[in-house]
């Protein structure tokens, strides 16, 4: 049986077992003398059963189904002959993919010998074989917990009560997803990490200036350097974020505080919104703006004034990443500045301040910790933004102060190790992880530190 | 004399402030007007980027939608593809349309000949032509051993000459399209004979390495099961993790700490949800490499704190009156929330998930982590099947060196743009549909 169709099916149960418990409960009512007799409302004890049908039954299914392929691999590989389990992980894991594709029918890329035949007819019965086991295990599960339910079912059970029990445990469950989410980020990236500073050390990663991340598949291999310094990569992750806020910030700031303190009610309410499309943007389309649009246009631009640029300069993929951070500085900006009370602006106007001078000297100040909140913010954005770098600038990594010069980022570091066919041992793709490790650390540590300094320096006008 | 002040020639003092004041005015109001205009600039210049990115997509896009066809007398040779003459269609699927395409462009342009000139005049035709031959027969095997114009999808190079992307005073060697092919195609258009048409293929096919053959089908299709699973599970978990964090959950430390942490997944960068994906739904539960299944699961993760965030807020804005009158008639605080605060918070509930889902529709980065950057030619049927998206067939077609590919993916991005502005659009409608003022 199919994995939709069990579920389907074991809905299905979970209706009948309501009707039924709603049942039960109103004719045991009836003969004590109506509903009102219940300490429930009928609909809470078919509830109540349906519950019990149901939620055993899926979870044993959601944990067999996780398992599943783990365990028929682990099977067959016992029964493959011992020269095959003798194998590297990555040559036995070819194995299996063409036994996989035997037992499906599909092309198979070695000639097929007897064994192959045998590991393939053998995981196509264990599959059979778990899947009927799921079937049975699951739907047996499903009526047994319904039934017991039902079965519990009596004027004084107090159904409302248990199942506003259950449904708060699942409430909690859902709300701790975050920190599920949180742990399991942390431990992917730490642990290939982690494997990854066995093979190099922390110190060389950190501090090293020279990053060529190709790997020997052959001792006497030329170019196989399998340098892993990622100082370039940082650089070149901090020139393009730093053109970016170069970009953002000067236009963020002054048109948010052109459009709350100067604009008219009219303009203010048609250029905010359209300003703040450039939020809702993929990323992608930047991307390829600054690839098909913006790249040529600083390069011709460079040619015309005799300079030397390159076809993916920093200087086209930091622009672009700072129009798409206009609005994040722009509208938390905005915030901050409205959060201004008037009486302030008043008092300054009181006093013969032009109304630059008040911006400059009483609102600037006063919203100064939000503002620098909210331009942290946007740095770790720029830092953490993948599309536009990854298809506008380099892939070479390079140690250099010059915007016009192709530079790369950790990000697309990140990308081009992991796109596209690797083992998942060598130290290319554990070097991604790494990378992984340092954005999240780094990112999360801007975060904090923006929180912080709003949560310590703000004004309390209250 | 002791005074030390040059200005202060016995004038009263008010008078002296006064002077000071009115002869810095006019250095404070041109300093007004710079800021004033720095702050206009400032806009601007904003709005001048937002305006010249839409232009250069739309610009580059339009054309993308329209496709280049020939006219060209074929005459389905019985010999040739049903030598048996039963019609039988096991027989026609294995017949060479190929040759047919072939012969069809031999007989417009008799005079050719040579291997070279050939090849270059077969180019003049997609090489789906043959394709589209075939299923004319095969709708129709009455056609067999007539003679019908039949409008042939015509290759990319032709195509962007038509469009006139391709620069014909460029000299010949460093031109993509040949003098020759260039001389057919104006003999063509003189007989009336190049058209180019709405391209509803685009609309309909899954990818292709032909830029005239190649469709946003598949990606629209991966698109749409990867966020009908994102929305599966992110909208319950969500609005579930809402209401507990608003209406139920005690003030300790377990509370705190997940609120951090909400507050933390919205800023984590989106690529590090794909190496998560990777690690743990891949490498670690083996689930297959590009399912939209696992891209669901990474961008309701993604999305998940926005929609907390929402759902919280729209919680919050229901007033205390509606839960204490819930109470007082003597509702459970499970039923308060479930029958009176839950509807009325809904409709903002349901704006932050549409918002989250325009997000999760527009994400690239972690769907590469987890490979759905593989050339998907067939339009996915489920949610196990090797599926690309949208925006990442963007990112693929914008990698592909044919100019055709240019305005493909400008096309495709219109459509993705013109996806997240229906869907913002229907959150704007609902919240101002059903917002209300308490």
């Amino acid at each position: 049986m199919s994995t939709p169709l069990l579920i389907a099916v074991l809905l299905g149960l979970a209706a009948a077992a309501y009707v039924f418990g709603r049942r039960r409960s109103v004719s045991l009512a009836s003969g004590a003398g109506g509903v009102r007799h219940l300490h429930s409302l009928p609909s809470y004890y078919g509830s109540y059963a349906a519950l019990w049908a149901l939620i055993p039954a899926l979870v044993v299914l959601s944990v067999w189904i996780a398992f599943r392929s783990t365990i028929v691999t682990e099977l067959v590989v016992r029964q493959l002959p011992p020269e095959v389990q003798q194998l590297g992980a990555d040559r036995l894991g070819l194995v299996l993919n063409d036994v996989r594709n035997l037992a499906s029918g599909n092309v198979v890329s070695r000639e097929v010998t007897s064994e192959l035949r045998a590991a393939a007819d053998h995981l196509k019965s264990l599959e059979r074989i778990s899947a009927a086991a799921m079937a049975v295990v699951v739907l047996s599960l499903g009526i047994l917990g319904g039934g017991i339910a039902w079965r519990q079912i009596s004027p004084r059970l107090r159904a409302r009560n248990r199942v506003e029990g259950i449904v708060n445990v699942l409430l909690v469950t859902a709300s701790t997803i975050a920190i599920f989410t949180t742990i399991g980020i942390v431990l992917s990236v730490l642990f290939e990490s982690l494997r990854f500073f066995e093979l190099v050390p922390i110190s060389h990663f950190l501090f090293g200036l020279d990053w060529s991340p190709q790997m020997a598949l052959r001792a006497d291999q030329v170019g196989s350097s399998g340098a892993f310094g990622a100082i370039p990569l940082f650089t070149g992750t901090l020139m393009i974020s730093g053109i970016a806020m170069l970009v953002a910030v000067p236009i963020g700031l002054m048109s948010a505080v052109y459009l709350s303190e100067y604009a008219e009610r009219s303009f203010r309410a048609a250029a905010k919104p359209v300003l703040e499309v450039l939020a809702g943007i993929p990323t992608v389309v930047y991307g390829f703006f600054a690839a098909l649009t913006v790249a040529p246009l600083v390069r011709d631009t460079g040619a015309m004034l005799g300079l030397q640029v390159a076809s993916e300069s920093a200087l086209a993929a930091g622009l672009v990443m700072g129009i798409m951070i206009i609005p994040f500085v722009s509208s938390l900006s905005d915030d901050v500045i409205n959060a201004v009370p008037q009486s302030m602006r008043d008092a300054a106007y009181a006093l013969g301040a032009t109304q630059s001078e008040t911006v400059r000297q009483v609102i600037l100040p006063a919203a100064l910790p939000g503002i620098v909140g909210s331009i942290l913010l946007a740095v770790s954005r720029a830092i953490g933004e993948t599309m536009i770098v990854v298809m506008a600038a380099g892939l070479s990594a390079k140690l250099t102060a010059n915007p016009l010069d192709s530079v790369t980022t950790v990000t697309v570091q990140i990308v081009t190790l992991l796109v596209g066919d690797q083992e998942f041992d060598s130290p290319k793709t554990l070097a991604a992880f790494a990378l992984g490790l340092v954005l999240f650390v780094v990112t999360l540590g801007l975060n904090i530190f923006a929180l912080h300094v709003v949560r310590k320096y703000r004004e309390q006008y209250e | 004399m002791s005074n030390g002040n040059p200005s202060s020639s016995g004038a009263p003092p008010v008078r002296r402030v006064l002077e000071a004041v009115t002869g810095s005015l006019e250095r404070r109001y041109a300093s007004e007007r710079r800021f004033r205009l720095l702050g206009r600039i400032a806009v601007i210049t904003g709005l001048v980027f937002v305006g010249s990115l839409f232009l250069s997509i739309i610009l580059t896009g339009y054309t993308g939608f329209k496709q280049t066809y020939l006219k060209v007398p074929v005459t389905f040779d019985q010999e040739l593809l049903d030598p048996e003459g039963k019609r039988d269609p096991a027989a026609l699927a294995a017949a060479d349309f190929g040759a047919l395409v072939k012969r069809a462009m031999q007989a417009a342009f008799p005079e050719v000949s040579g291997r070279g000139e050939l090849r270059e005049l077969f180019g003049l035709v997609s090489s789906g032509a043959e394709y589209q031959l075939q299923d004319m027969v095969e709708a129709d095997p009455s056609l067999l051993g007539t003679t019908r114009d039949v409008w042939l999808l015509a290759s990319d190079d032709i195509d962007m000459v038509v469009k006139g992307h391709i620069d014909r005073s460029v000299p010949e060697a460093e031109r993509r399209v040949n003098d020759r092919p260039l001389a057919w195609l104006d003999a063509l258009e003189k007989r009336g004979a190049v058209e180019t048409r709405f391209n509803w293929g685009f609309f309909t096919r899954g990818d292709s390495r032909e830029p005239e053959l190649a469709g946003i089908g598949g990606a629209v299709m991966g698109s749409f099961y990867t966020l009908l699973v994102c929305l599966v599970i992110a909208f319950p978990i969500g609005v579930a993790a809402a209401v507990y964090l608003e209406e139920f959950a005690p003030k300790n430390r377990l509370t705190d700490l997940i609120e951090v942490n909400i507050n933390n997944l919205a800023a984590v960068p989106s690529i590090v949800f794909g190496l998560l994906g990777l690690a743990v739904l891949i490498n670690f539960f083996g689930m297959p490499r590009s399912a939209p299944v696992v891209g669901g699961l990474v961008l309701a993760l993604m999305v998940l704190p926005t929609i907390i965030i929402a759902g919280r807020a729209s919680l919050k804005s229901v007033p205390p009156s509606i839960r204490e009158a819930a109470l007082g008639v003597g509702a459970s605080k499970m039923q308060t929330v479930f029958h009176h605060v839950l509807p009325l918070a809904m409709p903002g509930m349901m704006t932050g998930m549409i918002i989250g889902m325009a997000h999760a529709l527009g994400e690239t980065a972690p769907l590469l982590m987890i490979g759905m950057v593989a050339f998907v030619v067939d339009v996915p049927k489920g949610f196990f099947d090797p599926s690309t998206l949208l925006p990442v067939q963007v990112y693929l077609w914008a990698d592909s060196p044919e100019r055709a590919f240019v305005e493909k993916t400008a096309a495709a991005i219109i459509v993705l743009l013109a996806f997240l502005i229906a869907m913002n659009a229907l959150a704007v409608y609902l919240r101002k549909r059903f917002e209300r003022r308490w």
